[in-house]
């Protein structure tokens, strides 16, 4: 394994407690005039604490709405449901709207794509900062103040005071992010959900803010859900990783494991999609994924990559088991049990 | 600034463009410098990357190859003619744009047929015959299926539009094809069929792109060339390989830095530019990027503040920066 001493330093490998957020086979469904779209079909992961989990997939596989089940915040028209969500010991699943109301923000918060729609343009960043804390603690109004200053100081806006004031139009978009982290850490979560926290911001920016999240963490210890399309980013922030294609996770595993031995043929179609700097000679053909994504309406037989997927046989009509190393890299294929460990596991991720 | 070599398909030379910003209605007019004394080349051939972050004037840029926004200054020459209003019909013919967001890029009523086939009507070229044969033929090009003609743009998917705006682009046989964020707005899978079809392209028809890109992989994939922009101003310019071995700038090496290649265990670096990108309205004195330069800051440069640098020029590219100018010590890096 690679060394571990650059920023931000990682800690998978280390004794880890019972896991923080675990969620077995979680499903969205919407209805829809043609039919019930499946869009996320039979989901389970489990977050230790401290750690960080990485979504990867691409548009429309369904990984902003797992992260929106998991804050129980879907459009009202969808529906949820999974055998166990669990968070903290709590069982989601029997909250109460107000209950929930009182975790989000609190214990769990999230950090979305475009902070310009999820800022009020019509409150100063310091009152929204400070109404998140007064809502979920009992404070005064100067201790919340305290608080927001801090915060912002420690996300790297200086002069925290002067820009209480302010409307969020009258920030960066940089900026504007930077307050979205500063509020979602108000209350000390155990837990963020970063839902593409950087896909609207140039590069530079996004690795500021990354190298920022980075460092908050390593501070205060939370989980972190950071889903996203870019592989590079997940590759340099979290510690394991799940790809996810139409719905379903079809490889997980530790970064490393991921990244230096991908098994799935669509998780390595995505590594030949992308040039990378020293390894793909410039200006050489890059591979490409042929077909399109599968329509999720109804019932879906069989591995959903089939259809794409060179390898793929008559075995694939049936939905592929679970292949599993015995230090956590699994994988969803039929041919994937080949490898080193061949025995079929039931999914077992997050031991 | 002649490259030896070939000759240049498009010469800009000391290219300004300036808006004026009025901030409410009493308030003082004032001058914003999108683009700001820009002299760059494209040889036939070349793929030129622009980069540079958002506000730059890479767009401003683009529109000015385009011609759809008249240079507040300066001169363009496209096969060493000069451009003037005259044959700025003749320069568009030959200049065409494939855009970032092939969704809103497609007006959504007309067929794909229609939409390839819209700049031959614009430049009144050909029979309604000759026209669909055109379309048909470049549909096949780009690897549009024959059953695409009369689809709307909402019935394809974003790989598919993309290919329609490329084939838009390629029907007046485009000698330069300017790509505004040609792939920001797909997916990784389908991105890299659209950057493979770019470069068959170039090989099949001859021709040369300047592409804008924020995503630094993918310019460093195509570009033979690259221009790196700040302010309004290219800062570094060089051949590709020279530019991605060695960059000069500070400015360049901080976007390098930025970028997040897929390597586990290497962490996320700082990049150690500040926070604030300048107002383009109030740019800072000296060079442009003084106020976020990490070598500047350490080595306490009076000259950076106060003047701005002279172009280093060697013999493919140069480099705006005292810290190669020999006015200044090098600090370690």
């Amino acid at each position: 394994m690679a060394d571990r001493d650059t920023t931000p330093p990682r800690s998978d490998g280390a004794p880890s407690p019972a896991p923080l957020l675990v969620v077995r086979n979680l499903r969205v469904t919407l209805p829809t005039l043609g039919g019930d779209l499946h869009a996320v079909r039979g989901v389970d992961l489990s977050v230790r604490a401290g750690e960080t989990f990485g979504i990867v997939g691409e548009s429309g596989c369904g990984k902003s709405l797992t992260s929106l089940a998991l804050m129980n915040l879907l459009p009202r028209h969808a529906r949820r449901g999974a055998d166990r969500i669990e968070f903290a010991g709590q069982d989601l699943q029997a909250l109460g709207e107000r209950q929930m109301g009182d975790l989000r923000g609190n214990s769990m918060s999230m950090v979305f794509q475009q902070p310009m729609s999820c800022l009020n343009p019509a409150y100063t960043i310091g009152n929204q900062l400070v109404s998140v804390f007064r809502r979920h603690r009992k404070v005064g109004r100067s201790e919340a103040t305290e608080r927001a200053v801090y915060l912002l100081d420690k996300v790297g806006i200086t002069g925290g005071r002067r820009r209480l004031g302010q409307y969020p139009h009258q920030l960066s978009g940089g900026l504007r992010q930077r307050v979205m982290i500063a509020m979602a850490l108000m209350c000390e979560p155990d837990l963020i959900i970063a839902d593409e926290p950087t896909t609207a911001l140039d590069v530079t920016i996004q690795a500021q803010i990354l190298h920022l999240l980075a460092e908050l963490q390593q501070e205060f210890g939370m989980s972190i859900i950071l889903i996203t399309h870019d592989l590079g980013i997940v590759a340099r922030i979290a510690n394991r990783v799940a790809v996810m294609y139409a719905g379903e996770f079809v490889e997980v595993g530790s970064v490393d494991q991921l990244y230096s031995d991908p098994r799935h043929p669509y998780t390595r179609g995505l590594f030949d999609c992308i040039p990378q700097p020293g390894k793909t000679p410039p200006g050489a053909r890059l591979g490409f994924i042929p077909g399109i994504v599968p329509s999720l309406f109804g019932k879906t037989a069989g591995c959903a990559f089939a259809t794409r997927c060179a390898k793929a046989g008559d075995a694939c009509r049936d939905a592929p088991p679970w292949h599993g190393d015995a230090d956590g890299h699994e994988v969803r294929c039929h041919f994937a049990g080949a490898g080193p460990n061949p025995t079929a596991a039931p999914p077992s991720q997050g031991t | 600034m002649k490259r030896n070599g070939s000759a240049a398909i498009l010469e800009l030379h000391d290219i300004s463009r300036q808006f004026v910003v009025r901030r409410g209605l009493f308030k003082k007019r004032q001058f914003l410098k999108a683009v700001d004394g820009v002299s760059l080349e494209l040889n036939k051939g070349d793929v030129l990357g622009l980069v540079g972050e958002s506000g730059c004037g890479k767009s401003t840029l683009a529109r000015i190859l385009l011609g759809l926004l008249p240079p507040t200054s300066g001169t363009v020459l496209f096969n060493g003619a000069h451009v003037s209003d005259a044959n700025k019909r003749m320069m568009k013919r030959h200049i065409q744009p494939i855009f970032q967001d092939p969704y809103s890029s497609l007006n959504p009523r007309k067929t794909v047929n229609e939409i390839i086939a819209a700049p031959l009507g614009v430049h009144g070229i050909g029979t309604v015959r000759e026209r669909e044969q055109d379309v048909r033929r470049m549909m096949e090009l780009v690897g549009l299926p024959a059953r695409a003609f009369y689809s709307y743009p909402g019935q394809l998917s974003g790989g598919q539009c993309q290919r329609v705006a490329i084939a838009r682009a390629l029907i007046m046989k485009p000698e330069v094809v300017i790509c505004d964020e040609p792939t920001s707005a797909l997916d990784v899978s389908v991105q890299s069929q659209i950057l493979n079809l770019l470069l068959d392209l170039r090989d099949e028809l001859g021709l040369t792109y300047l592409i804008i890109s924020h995503n630094l992989a993918v310019v460093e994939h195509m570009a033979t060339r690259v221009a790196v922009m700040y302010l309004g101003r290219i800062v570094e310019a060089n051949d590709a390989r020279a530019l991605f071995g060695a960059p000069r700038h500070p400015y360049t090496r901080a976007l390098m830095q930025s970028v997040l290649t897929p390597e586990p265990g290497l962490g996320v670096p700082d990049n150690h530019l500040g926070l604030a990108y300048p107002d383009p309205l109030d740019p800072p004195e000296g060079c442009g990027f003084h106020p976020r330069c990490a070598p500047c800051r350490d080595a306490g440069l009076a000259i950076c503040r106060a003047e701005r640098p002279p172009a280093v020029r060697d013999r493919e590219g140069w480099v705006e920066c005292f810290l190669h100018s020999g006015s200044a010590e090098l600090p370690s890096q």
